[in-house]
């Protein structure tokens, strides 16, 4: 299987354009989330939002404290310049999207396979999941001015991937020519992606817990992020939607691991960070159900498996010798 | 003092038997083992572990002093099969019991029950909204019923005289959750037997027409039997190795490869038919119950010793690959002298030829190494050592080296080294020549047996099944309460409330809310225009 080199080339411009781009995106949404009067104001929307979803989703034993405030003073609002420039943040991101999701595509023409045969490849796919559930999060929820706080690790990633772990465009080795890399490695790349968007949310629950039981903590930050429960739901939304993708790509991957390696399970390194990771989620959700473990501590645990994904991605496929060594590097 | 109140050590037995079945199968205790079973699992992943790779565990454990035995000890490097592992899932999965028992109970009665009485108060419902119509009561409802469709309604009369509809659906999430539990109870179980009842064994055949049966455990390199498996009565099977392929880029990476196989099984084995398959990674020949995995390959190099008396032997051994990239194999080739039945007299005049093969010949002066793994130039490096092998010494042999101890003895003695390539061939001080006659590739392969493995496939298949109906469904209830407006004359309008509530976590139940009840109150012939109040929108 020849490598096309041309559209390979072509692959990796449009991924630095596209991380160029986050990063230009980024500052916009950090002039947003933190300028002045105007950042401020766009906290405050959230926060008088949120008041109104705190009605309309909360289970049970809150509904008894939904009488919303008094209606918003100002209903029709000129648009500030934070929030255009906000706008102005999601183009671009949107554009950088388009771009990063071109250069997977080109990688998977050039190498006439899935585009995620390795760290750099996988790495990439998992930092676009990721941003394409922030979009898909920011239009359901008033929350554009965090998305600085989603592409910073989104940035980092790929910067990450696109330097240190950057591989040429080549083929696969026999045992990953299968179906099932298009299969487990697509479910495991998807649910690590959207894991993130719980993993940062939950981060500023905790800051702005954090600073709603002490404003002297967070004093600059913590008031300008919406409400806790705002981002509770993020959380739990998310949460909710990847991981049942991540038990289907575990699932696939046993299903390819017994005709591959001879076993379904062999606590081979990188199985076994994967079931961690999977029963922390189960304590995240199981949490959320149990009186004095809602709130914060839900929200560390969430934490903890997003720790334990970049803990996968990273230190098994680059420390530890397993049958999953496949990472391309080195 | 009343003898009922006396607390007897049985008494006291129960209570602490209760209390401790009671804490166990909370909700906060499930937690914990959830924590403690990922963090049991954790040293799994950082060190070394025995049934992965047991010579670098032993490695580990010698590099680390009495912190590597103590370790060793306490099972960390055993740490699947260790007491404590075991023990918090075994706490974990009785909690699952304890949890999922009653649970049912519950679901089996909650599925029988009818839903709820609607709440004296409406408006302090999450969702609310109410309107004032011109109809009929009795048209409301009905309409109403009809766009409740899916929902488990039921119409009451209210002592006042307003008439209620408390709808409920969503049932599947229960459902689904119990489905979840119950199928990864019966995942683990199975699992487990699985671990008792299965075996792998490994085995390295020449691609030259040689075959394997699986009839017992002395036709394997290795073999890895579940507790309950003694290695007799495994399932009857052979394989024929008839040739193989492999395909390489240009930088030796291995692009494609298979094995020409044959293989009887069943009634295949009393006709003596042979069926083919092409054996490649991913693709195992799956027969008799058991798995054929093709694991790995390499060459082995022929040697024709032609003996002083003429007699000739002719050996082809698979050496050992010590660089998975270029095939460079290292091995041991071993030749009784014939003719000689004296033993002290044979243990002098044993060979064994030693040393690298390269499949693609690539030389440092006279070093030898590989350029390739590819068969384009074979050459061997040999030592060739005359004595005792100690074949008969009692010690495990090696087929991949020679004991080193004899060669220390000096009972074993290099006698010559030379690199040949493929034909040609050395001659011995005694007159002994040695031939590299030729090439043969091997393969090893892999047999593994796990008869619960369907069973843990369709249990995890049912996990995934209930996990997803039950995060995904939405448990919510809605009330419609219909109350003619008193005192009005000849309208008689009605007071039409809408209420609804998501009993779960999961929030989003607005938009729908706003839907049903749009049509329930557009249906109802109301403008909204009187009296609206309207909470919450998602
Ligand atoms: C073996 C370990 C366990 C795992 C991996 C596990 C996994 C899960 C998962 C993934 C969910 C989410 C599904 C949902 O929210 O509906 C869940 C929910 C639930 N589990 Fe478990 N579970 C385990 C043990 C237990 C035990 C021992 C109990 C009882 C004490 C329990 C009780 C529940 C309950 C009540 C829910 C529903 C929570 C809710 O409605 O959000 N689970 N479990």
């Amino acid at each position: 299987m020849p490598v096309n080199e041309t559209l390979s080339q072509y692959s990796d411009w449009s991924y630095t354009t596209a991380v160029a781009i986050y990063v230009a995106a980024m500052v916009f949404f950090l002039v947003e989330q933190s300028f002045g009067r105007k950042g401020r104001q766009a906290a405050q929307r959230t926060r008088e939002r949120s008041r109104e979803l705190v009605g309309a989703g909360a289970p049970v034993e809150t509904s008894a404290t939904a009488p919303a405030g008094p209606p918003p003073a100002t209903p029709a609002r000129p648009i500030g310049r934070a929030e255009r420039i906000g706008r102005m943040g999601v183009a671009l991101t949107v554009l950088a999207a388009l771009l990063h999701l071109a250069s997977l595509v080109l990688r998977g023409l050039a190498t006439s396979r899935v585009p995620w045969g390795n760290m750099y490849e996988y790495i990439s796919a998992v930092c676009l999941v990721a941003v394409v559930t922030w979009l898909v999060v920011l239009r359901r929820s008033p929350v554009r001015h965090l998305s600085a706080f989603v592409l910073l690790p989104v940035v980092i990633l790929m910067f990450v991937g696109g330097t240190m772990l950057y591989t040429a465009a080549a083929p696969v080795q026999p045992a990953l020519q299968s179906y099932w890399l298009v299969i487990h490695v697509s479910a495991a790349a998807g649910a690590s992606g959207i894991f993130l968007v719980p993993g940062v949310a939950s981060i500023l629950y905790l800051v702005r817990t954090s600073h709603d039981n002490d404003p002297a903590r967070f004093a600059r930050l913590g008031h300008r992020l919406p409400a806790a429960d705002v981002l509770d739901r993020i959380a739990y939304r998310t949460t909710v939607f990847a991981f049942p993708v991540f038990t289907f790509g575990v699932l696939c991957g046993a299903i390819w691991a017994e005709s591959a390696w001879g076993r379904f399970w062999g606590w081979d390194p990188k199985e076994t960070v994967a079931f961690i990771a999977w029963v922390i989620y189960a304590a995240y959700l199981h949490s959320r159900a149990t009186a004095g473990w809602r709130g914060r501590r839900a929200a560390t645990i969430n934490v903890l498996g997003f720790a334990a994904t970049v803990f996968n991605l990273f230190f098994v496929n680059l420390v530890t010798v397993g049958l999953h060594s496949y990472a391309g590097v080195g | 003092m009343s003898t009922t109140y006396r607390v007897t050590p049985v008494r006291r037995a129960l209570a602490f038997a209760r209390n401790t079945w009671r804490g166990l199968t909370s909700m906060r205790t499930a937690l914990i083992l959830l924590f403690l079973l990922a963090l049991a699992a954790l040293p799994g992943a950082l060190l070394p572990q025995r049934q992965l790779n047991p010579p670098k565990t032993e490695e580990y454990i010698a590099a680390h002093g009495w912190w590597g035995r103590l370790l060793d000890r306490l099972q960390f490097f055993d740490v699947y099969s260790s007491v404590w592992f075991s023990a918090i899932y075994l706490l974990l999965m009785v909690s699952l019991v304890g949890c999922l028992t009653p649970r049912t109970f519950e679901y089996v009665r909650a599925m029988r029950a009818r839903p709820v009485l609607t709440p004296r108060n409406l408006s302090r419902m999450p969702h609310h909204r109410r309107a004032i119509a011109d109809s009929d009561p009795d048209a409301v409802l009905a309409s109403t019923r009809q766009r409740l469709r899916g929902w488990r309604v039921e119409r009451r009369i209210e002592p006042d005289g307003a008439v209620s509809l408390s709808a409920e659906r969503g049932y599947l999430r229960e459902t689904g959750n119990l489905v979840f539990h119950f199928a990864m109870l019966g995942l683990i179980v199975a699992f487990a037997l699985g671990k008792l009842y299965s075996y792998e064994g490994q085995v390295i055949v020449r691609a030259d027409g040689q075959a394997f049966c699986n009839a017992g455990i002395y036709n394997y390199d290795s073999f890895d039997p579940g507790l309950r498996v003694d290695g007799t009565g495994l399932n009857p099977f052979c394989v024929r190795v008839n040739g193989f392929r492999a395909e390489f880029s240009e930088t030796n990476q291995p692009v494609h490869y298979e094995a020409d196989l044959e293989y009887q099984s069943g009634a295949d084995l009393e006709t003596g038919t042979w069926r083919p398959y092409e054996l490649r990674v991913n693709e195992p020949l799956r027969t008799a119950g058991d798995r054929v995995y093709l694991l790995g390959h390499g060459y082995a190099p022929t040697f024709t010793v032609t003996f002083p008396d003429g007699s000739v032997r002719t050996q082809t051994i698979q050496w050992r690959p010590t660089d998975q990239t270029t095939l460079l194999s290292e091995g041991a080739t071993k030749f009784e002298p014939p003719g000689i039945t004296d033993s002290a007299e044979r243990r002098t005049r044993q060979l064994a030829i030693t040393g690298l093969f390269a499949p693609t010949k690539f030389l440092h002066g006279s070093v030898l190494s590989s350029a390739g793994p590819e068969l384009a130039d074979p050459a061997v490096a040999v030592d060739v050592l005359r004595g005792d092998l100690g074949v008969d010494s009692g010690r495990g042999q090696s087929i991949f080296t020679v004991d080193r101890s004899m060669v220390d003895s000096g009972r074993l003695v290099r006698v010559a080294r030379e690199n040949l390539d493929l034909g040609e061939s050395l001659t011995l001080d005694d007159g002994t020549k040695v031939e590299f006659s030729g090439v043969e590739r091997f393969v090893s392969l892999q047999v593994s047996h796990d008869p619960t493995q369907g069973w843990v496939l369709g249990f995890a298949v049912a996990m995934m099944v209930g996990l997803v109906g039950s995060l995904l469904v939405k448990r919510r209830r809605l009330w419609v309460r219909v109350r003619p407006e008193a005192g009005s004359a000849n309208l008689r309008p009605v007071v039409v409330e809408v209420a609804g509530l998501a009993r779960t976590d999961q929030a989003g139940y607005g938009e729908e809310f706003t839907r049903l009840a749009d049509q329930i109150l557009g249906a109802a012939g109301t403008q909204e225009k009187v009296e609206i109040t309207e909470k919450g929108r998602t």
